[in-house]
């Protein structure tokens, strides 16, 4: 044996040897890391063997091989092609074959289209669960993830929590963020909006309008809230205006009120369609 | 008599050693198949040898590794919504309420045995798939091997890369954990944005509106066997077309337009392509024992109301995450419609990118004027402005990537978010034009250094006639 012929027979015999080990690993109950340092040698082992042999086995000669060019010659295409456009059809068939060729033309058509339609089945028509949430239903109660009403005074300045209309805890588009501003903080409402807080306490969709990400970073010092996803902030004290990042339009706010109770409800809707956008959103 | 006399005949042929079995099979299998002679040419084949002709190897190797790795997950992994109550052997998240999908998962990678590494492997896999897909189209583009007659072979190649983006998106989407629901969250939001049709795409495809019932078991099929499929397909024209074509090679001594020089297929390449197989795995596995990947488990369920910063994509979304990030916050609103912000950089931007990418062959030859069939691959050198607008578009697409990190970046060098962004907003637009000119000035100097005379237009008739073809 020469030298490359050892190292492929030393490559060979670690593979053999990483394979009887892995079989141990796996039986003792596995280990990831071991699994993984067994495969490599098994693997590595079989590959560096073959490639060290073939270095030294195989000839290393070249070899030159012609070209021709790809494209067959004009008289062996002319030829297929007129096998193809059998011209023993008699001149006079040669109008009723092109009404045939466009029927049987029509009837492919036809029946693409008609396998198109089952396409629909796979979703509902778009449109209304877009733009309503639960909290449609007016005056609903706004809980935490575990189903609790929250009560303005447990809600420190600065404080953020997220919530859900009672009973719609799993809606996905109905994540709604309470802020509590500071008292220092001017929070200039929207106008129509004036009334839509309750003791400082502001309500917006937790939905970035960007692409949906929760907005989940509330800078309090400067009453700016960030999503994380693609950096759009909003400002909380200005009806949650972007002011940076992709995102091209305020987070919808929510009207709060009290209930008999004084726990916080939602009076109605979102101001708007919560989350992305999409091309009939204002309509 | 005559009987005695044949016997003795045949007593006295020399006597031949019984053939070996895997001849006598193999000559068995050609009396019904009659494979000799496509054997003998098929073996004869020339592939030429350049360290860069094997980088789609190495994608195509990475893609039996991930069928080997995905055909095994598939019998632990279960695609559902179901909301169960975790009970398995991971501590922190018992009792926690998660989808069936996400807890088949965290089960496979706790429970099963060698779950976790074929996991990790798969998903490696996926990663060096892309990017040996990625650099392999690189090397074509810029050695202009998608010129005459290979055009067709390039689009194919194009399509692999786009089902493979999307299958890799598909495939991690569908533990359902908190970083993949994010990445859905915005592949809807992706879909909504597309304009007059958009609301109906999202619902099509989610089943309804997100999260959607469905969604998972559609993926799961699309990610396991649709586009698989479709992969193997494109995968066995791709290479029947290079068999067709007879690989491309540099110039040299001997090389020329009308020949092909290398080594036989039989014995010397294929052991060398065995070879690679066997140490691309081997590669695999080591990164799916020791280098975590993807860890599930920390991230916790898909909760759509909870995200974490540092939400980064798989490696090849990553320029489509930097383009989401980096376009300001515009968006078209008019007649009551509106044409949402999202559509510019990840609808409009992937359709031209992959437009632009999948016509480019068309493109180059009716603006050079080049008609006619190639097999020397162009040294990059040779090709200025193909190289300069080449790099350009890397180079944008770059930035793109660094962008989806610009928060990792703003956090680790203590920069505002804002200004991270900025940067990246500027460079967008300032560094392609600087690479372009910087690589063209490069190209022209290093060709007239080699003395290489500069391509801009094809020397027609330094091509043998009977290459140029019908036309």
């Amino acid at each position: 044996m020469n030298g490359r012929e050892r190292v492929a027979a030393v490559s060979f015999a670690v593979s053999t040897i990483a394979s009887i080990a892995l079989a141990v690993v796996y039986w003792r109950g596995g280990q990831t890391q071991l699994e993984g340092g067994c495969l490599f040698l098994v693997t590595g082992g079989i590959g560096f063997g073959i490639v060290s042999w073939a270095k030294q086995a195989t000839p290393h000669d070249e070899v030159t091989e012609a070209r021709h060019s790809v494209a067959s010659s004009d008289e062996a295409f002319d030829e297929v092609a007129a096998e193809i456009e059998s011209p023993q059809i008699a001149p006079e068939a040669i109008g009723r074959r092109r009404v045939l060729i466009a029927l049987a033309g029509s009837a492919f058509a036809a029946m693409g289209a008609a396998l198109l339609f089952p396409i629909r089945s796979l979703g509902p028509r778009p449109g209304k669960d877009l733009k309503s949430t639960p909290y449609a239903a007016g005056n609903l109660r706004v809980v935490t993830e575990d189903g609790k009403p929250v009560n303005p005074k447990n809600l420190a300045p600065d404080g953020v929590v997220t919530v859900w209309p009672e009973g719609h805890t799993d809606a996905a588009d109905s994540p709604t963020l309470l802020i509590r501003t500071r008292s220092d903080q001017t929070f200039k409402p929207r106008a129509g909006r004036e009334d839509w807080t309750v003791d400082g306490i502001v309500a917006y969709s937790k939905l970035c309008t960007h692409v949906g990400c929760p907005v989940g970073l509330y800078q309090a010092e400067v009453g700016l809230l960030l999503c994380p996803c693609h950096q759009s902030t909003f400002d909380v004290l200005d009806g949650a205006r972007p002011v940076f990042g992709p995102a091209a339009r305020s987070l919808p706010q929510l009207p709060l009120g009290v209930d008999d109770k004084g726990n916080l409800i939602a009076r109605s809707d979102f101001s708007g369609p919560v989350g992305p956008g999409f091309w009939d959103r204002d309509r | 008599m005559t009987s005695v006399e044949e016997r003795s005949e045949h007593d006295a042929r020399p006597r031949r050693p019984p053939a070996p079995a895997t001849k006598r099979i193999a000559r068995w299998l050609d009396r019904r198949l009659g494979a000799a002679d496509f054997m003998r040419s098929a073996l004869n084949k020339v592939f030429p040898d350049h360290w860069s002709f094997m980088i789609g190897e190495l994608a195509l190797y990475c893609f039996v590794v991930l069928l080997a790795t995905g055909v095994y997950l598939t019998f632990f992994f279960h695609p559902s919504a179901t909301q169960v109550i975790y009970n398995g052997s991971y501590a922190p998240l018992r009792g926690v309420r998660m989808s069936e999908a996400y807890q088949s998962a965290v089960d496979l990678s706790f429970d099963v045995r060698a779950g976790l590494v074929m996991r990790q492997i798969h998903h490696w896999a996926a990663l060096l798939f892309l990017a040996s897909i990625v650099i392999h189209l690189g090397r074509v583009f810029f050695t202009g091997a998608f010129r005459r007659p290979r055009e067709i072979n390039w689009m194919i190649g194009v399509m692999l890369l786009i089902l493979a983006i999307f299958n890799g998106f598909a495939g991690y989407s569908l533990l359902d954990d908190q970083l993949s629901g994010t990445g859905l969250r915005i592949a809807y939001s992706i879909a909504l944005s597309i304009p007059v049709a958009g609301t109906w795409i999202a619902s099509l495809l989610f089943g309804g509106e997100f999260p959607g019932p469905d969604i998972l078991t559609r993926l799961y099929i699309i990610h396991v066997l649709l586009i698989p499929a479709v992969i193997v397909v494109l995968l066995t024209l791709h290479l029947g077309i290079v068999v067709r074509h007879k690989h491309t090679q540099f110039e040299g001594p001997g090389r020329e337009e009308d020949n092909v020089v290398g080594e036989r297929l039989w014995p010397t390449y294929a052991a060398k392509a065995l070879g690679l197989f066997f140490l691309t795995a081997s590669v695999l596995c080591l990164l799916g024992g020791v280098a975590q990947i993807n860890p599930i488990w920390i991230y916790g369920p898909f909760n759509p109301a909870e995200v974490s910063s540092a939400s980064q994509p798989d490696w090849y979304m990553g320029w489509l995450d930097g383009a989401l990030r980096i376009m300001p916050g515009w968006e078209i609103r008019a007649f009551g419609y509106e044409i949402p912000n999202p559509f510019f950089p990840a609808v409009l931007l992937a359709g031209v990118t992959f437009g632009l990418l999948f016509l480019w062959p068309f493109l180059e030859a009716r603006v050079t004027n080049d008609h006619v069939e190639h097999h020397l691959c162009d040294r990059p050198r040779q090709r200025p402005v193909r190289t300069a607008l080449g790099v350009a578009t890397l180079s944008f697409y770059v930035i793109c990537f660094l962008g989806g990190a610009s928060d990792v970046l703003s956090s680790t060098f203590g920069l505002s978010v804002n200004a991270v962004l900025w940067t990246f907003r500027l460079a967008l637009f300032v560094v392609p034009p600087m690479a372009a000119f910087t690589t063209h000035r490069l190209c022209r100097e290093l060709a007239a250094r080699d003395g290489l005379p500069i391509e801009s237009r094809v020397r027609f008739k330094e091509i043998p006639a009977r290459l140029l073809g019908r036309s």
